[in-house]
């Protein structure tokens, strides 16, 4: 028995000598150590926890198996995915070959590349939103559009900084705030850029409580963050059952690309308000959303190879990022802004900054700046319609863009 | 024909433009079924309650959408707060929804007092 040999054979197998060893393992450590800082985010600082402990532990998983030039181990392999992409290779667009060869986290990733998992989210999105006050107030829409600048703008800036047309518009859509849509349309656009797109509009998400109230205060005056305004209408049944199926039928007519999100978001609200589907709207809240978010966060994680990530980009992207979230914050101002003059001064222009998506987080915002200035201020069921109309907005834009770049 | 992927600045300048009308278009066309659905609903809740008003019955209050319409609507509406403080109502309102097992947007408080020793 050659035990030395064994040895010698296990020594040289071992993720520790692949760290000196392999070509770029040193970027391995550096992502392992990327890793535990987003665990300490995630669980100690709680940024947007469900996901950013799936997308760290997915990313230090990926960067544990996965040494260039050893990938027989690997639950990831990024060159499988390169060969998928690649239109000159024999394997462009071909799952079998990805299946034959396919670690754990490549089998998880094949639902973000096909786009099921964004979708299903959505779905559970849908079941959890309660769509009233969008309804007792259907001006909201607007402030849900005008806070869409973000993503327009930030698209421009990365065309500037010389990313591609795609890459632009995967990188503008963290604007819309809203992390399912980013990954959808990173997944077809710019899939090279999925890592830093993900946990730039994840991280930025959690950090809403911080990047918008000094905005909001720079925007508004004291006179008119103190504005109360007068209680909605109240919303029938009906008017909530028949919502989803216009929405669905009135946006996927108008831009088709946006059919995966705005199809399931509707779909799983219909199940909410229907009535009669009480199970299935729990499953797609709970069960479901939850299965999702396991593989959603840990495949994306699992795409930030040290090769893929470590690069100047990266930087521009987290830079391009906060811009979006911050001139989109700016967008619903303007829109809260206009509505406040229009309306002779009863809309609180602080519910225009709930309009970048990020439901309920951005509302709870407006709520909490609002209450700042008067006490007697509940704005927060104000401030869920322009939020919720963020998602639809966030949903179209990225329709547009998948329509134009696709 | 212009190269989407080398994309030239102008360009990227015009799409951005577009695309940013395109989703106030989308959005304002959306609005604008949303006005027509609530019109069409509030015009059947007005014939719903003027159809139940008794004709006889001269002395009975008038009955308007806007009286038989609840006051408050959970957090957003005008709640009425005697001896309480907003701090205290607002955990109350958290523990009713919590023991109800309902979100708290989807219960309606009206008014809430603070019932004194002498009065239990």
């Amino acid at each position: 028995m050659d035990i030395m040999g064994i040895l010698q054979k296990l020594a040289s197998e071992s993720g520790f000598a692949a760290f000196f060893l392999a070509e770029g393992g040193w970027k391995n450590l550096v992502m392992i150590l990327i890793a535990f800082v987003l665990l300490y985010l995630g669980i100690v600082k709680k940024f947007e926890p469900l996901l950013l402990c799936g997308i760290a532990f997915g990313c230090l998983l990926s960067n544990l198996s996965y040494f260039i030039g050893m990938g027989d181990n690997a639950l990831y392999h990024p060159e499988l995915w390169a060969q998928f992409l690649d239109s000159t290779s024999p394997y462009y667009h071909s799952y079998g070959h990805i299946m034959a060869n396919a670690g754990l986290l490549d089998f998880f990733y094949i639902g973000v590349k096909a786009g099921i998992y964004p979708s299903l989210i959505f779905l559970g999105v849908g079941a959890m939103t309660d769509f009233g006050p969008l309804l007792a107030n259907p001006k909201s829409l607007l402030l849900g559009a005008a806070a869409q600048l973000g993503v327009f703008v930030a698209f421009f800036g990365a065309v500037l900084l010389g990313f591609t047309g795609p890459q632009a518009a995967s990188i503008g859509i963290i604007g819309g705030a809203d992390g399912p849509t980013a990954i959808f349309l990173t997944t077809k656009l710019a899939p090279e850029l999925l890592g830093p797109i993900a946990i730039a509009a994840y991280s930025y998400m959690a950090l809403i409580p911080l990047i918008q109230p000094p905005i909001m205060k720079l925007m508004t005056t004291d006179k008119m963050r103190k504005v109360k305004m007068v209680q909605s209408r109240e919303v029938s049944k009906t008017e909530k059952i028949v919502f989803p199926i216009v929405v669905a039928t009135f946006v996927i007519l108008l831009l088709p690309s946006t059919a995966p999100l705005v199809g399931c978001l509707m779909l799983g609200n219909l199940f909410r308000e229907c009535g009669v589907t009480d199970r299935l709207s729990d499953t797609a809240q709970n069960a479901l959303m939850n299965i999702v978010t396991i593989f959603l966060a840990t495949s994306v994680g699992a795409t930030m190879t040290g090769d893929n990530f470590l690069q100047p980009q990266t930087l521009y992207i987290i830079l391009l990022g906060l811009v979006a979230f911050s001139i989109s914050t700016v967008g619903g101002l303007l829109g809260g802004l206009v509505m406040y003059k229009t309306s002779g001064g009863k809309i609180n222009p602080l519910i225009g900054s709930a309009g970048v998506s990020a439901v309920p987080m951005a509302a709870r915002v407006s709520q909490d700046v609002g209450r700042k200035y008067n006490k007697n201020n509940y704005l927060l069921m104000h401030a869920m319609g322009p939020n919720v109309a963020g998602v639809i907005g966030s949903a179209i834009a990225a329709g547009f863009l998948l329509s134009v770049f696709g | 024909m212009i190269d989407l992927v080398n994309i030239p600045v102008g360009a990227a300048g015009g799409y951005a433009l577009l695309g940013y009308l395109v989703v106030f278009f989308g959005l304002v066309l959306l609005m604008c079924v949303l006005l027509i659905m609530g019109a069409i609903n509030t015009g059947k809740q007005k014939r719903a309650i003027e159809k139940a008003m008794p004709v006889a019955d001269k002395s009975a209050p008038v009955l308007t959408l806007e009286n038989t319409m609840p006051k408050a609507t959970g957090t957003a509406g005008e709640l009425k707060l005697y001896n309480t403080d907003p701090r205290d109502a607002a955990m109350v309102m958290a523990i009713v929804a919590d023991s109800l097992g309902k979100p708290i947007n989807e219960l309606r408080f009206i008014s809430i007092r603070e019932v004194t020793d002498d009065e239990v």
